[in-house]
């Protein structure tokens, strides 16, 4: 008769997580290389902190596309768009208690899996002939903040307030 | 219902649960152990089919590839397509056009991806441009010969986020590919791969790379597909405050370029022609964009001799 209940015990446990993640104040994580956390919900923001990928935040509001979110370890609630965020929990280890209870649910994504970094190794070294170079050079382009700006300003174009919806 | 049946049915959800690695493993183990339940008389035929849909509501498709790995296949995608059509090396221009990129990428429904946003050149005559999955947008030297204004650039531009805001790219991956890829590894993935496992991915890695880049180049999306991204990059102009008549324009220059026969837009894209009918017909059509002198001189500073 105990071990009924603790089996019970479990499964209640398991979908206590599941509707934790439905209601308010639910629990997402950060499915970006590097997630930034702004001070208003707006791209012309200050970044208060960068996150990074499978950190799992709390969610306050959303407002416009923008989440209000508090980091991992009660930081300060700062603001990031939604795109950036995942309902899934994001797990960068396999095995793990978590992984299993997130398999369950669907909510899952390892972090890793399938397509990665290792995938993309093996396949460079079939095919030598397709260089790299220009993709790795593409994504080291960034753009800094203030000179969005101020090209928004100069060619009187509309400042991203809310941002992307 | 009698405790012994819930303490069945609550054993059988652990059992799928703790017991699936993979997601059609979970699937075909909610079915196989929800018939024994079933034939043992522990669950109603009603908890067997609820018990299976759930499961099967973990099947894969194309949505089930997290921007990680998004992120990898536009690499590989993105290489390919630098190596056939080699990049325009040219700093000052390629600068300008990731200012003007970055800026219509924050203003579309999904402005963060994985890598981010990022825009090259291409030194090829041919009118074409693509976006790789997760946001590397190429644009060619032709293409930007058909653009007049900044207006114009950016509504090329915002046609190619928008193809990457609505995962255009993933969608052209064959099916039975990502259900490969994404159940043969199961929820058991591990940070590195064995040789073999390794292998078999990259080779259903190789074939999505060549689905995607071969609808790029040769087969073209759908009208379907052209004419969503096309109403999207009209709402990307819109909210950044050019005039989407921009992209009119521009398809306007492009119909006069456009060899009939050409292996560019030619053939991967709708005649210009139906594309501005089609726009016009969902939005409003009028005039050529009135011209902001200071969008102008930027335009022709950092693409003017292009």
């Amino acid at each position: 008769m105990r071990h009924t209940s603790a089996v019970l015990l479990v499964c209640l446990s398991l979908l206590g997580v599941s509707a934790a993640i439905e209601g308010g104040g639910k629990a997402m994580s950060v499915q970006v290389k590097q997630g930034q956390v702004r001070a208003t919900p707006s791209f012309l923001g200050k970044v208060v902190v960068t996150l990074a990928y499978g950190d799992r935040v709390e969610t306050l509001e959303e407002k416009d596309g923008w989440i209000r979110i508090v980091p991992p370890g009660k930081k300060a609630p700062g603001w990031m768009h939604s795109s950036a965020l995942s309902q899934k929990r994001i797990v960068l280890k396999a095995g793990t208690k978590e992984a299993d209870v997130a398999a369950s649910t669907g909510e899952l994504a390892l972090a890793g899996k399938g397509f990665n970094a290792d995938v993309e190794g093996e396949f460079k070294a079939r095919n030598r002939d397709i260089d790299f170079t220009w993709i790795d050079r593409m994504q080291n382009m960034n753009v800094p903040p203030g000179k969005i700006l101020a090209f928004v300003q100069e060619g009187k174009l509309i400042p991203a307030e809310g941002g992307g919806r | 219902m009698t405790r012994m049946r819930w303490t069945a049915a609550a054993a059988l959800l652990l059992l799928a649960i703790l017991g699936g690695t993979g997601c059609a493993t979970l699937e075909e183990a909610a079915k196989v152990g929800t018939s024994v339940a079933k034939s043992k008389g522990v669950v109603t035929d009603d908890q067997a089919k609820s018990i299976t849909k759930v499961t099967k509501a973990v099947a894969k498709t194309f949505e089930d590839i997290t921007p990680e790995q998004e992120h990898y296949i536009g690499r590989s995608v993105g290489a390919v397509l630098v190596n056939r059509y080699k990049p325009y090396p040219n700093g000052p221009a390629n600068d300008y056009l990731n200012l003007l990129g970055q800026t219509l990428a924050q203003a579309s429904d999904r402005p963060e991806t994985f890598g981010g946003y990022h825009f090259l050149i291409l030194d090829s005559p041919e009118i074409n441009a693509f976006a790789a999955p997760g946001g590397l947008i190429f644009v060619s030297r032709g293409m930007l010969r058909c653009c007049g204004s900044e207006d114009a650039v950016a509504a090329v531009l915002a046609h190619e986020i928008a193809h990457v805001q609505l995962r255009h790219g993933l969608q052209a991956i064959d099916k039975s590919r990502v259900t490969e890829a994404l159940t043969t590894l199961g929820a058991e993935g591990a940070k590195s791969y064995g040789g073999q496992k390794l292998a078999d991915l990259t080779k259903v890695f190789e074939g999505s790379i060549s689905d995607v880049t071969s609808t790029l180049v040769n087969n073209g999306y759908s009208r379907g597909f052209e004419r969503e991204a096309d109403a999207a990059a009209v709402a990307i102009l819109t909210r950044v405050g050019y005039d989407p008549k921009g992209l009119v324009a521009m398809l306007t220059e492009m119909e006069k370029n456009l060899k009939p026969g050409g292996l560019d837009f030619a053939k991967t894209h709708p005649s210009p022609r139906s594309r501005i009918d089609d726009i016009e017909r969902q939005h409003a059509g009028g005039k050529a964009p009135a011209e902001v002198p200071a969008r102008q001189a930027r335009f022709r500073k950092g693409l003017g001799n292009i």
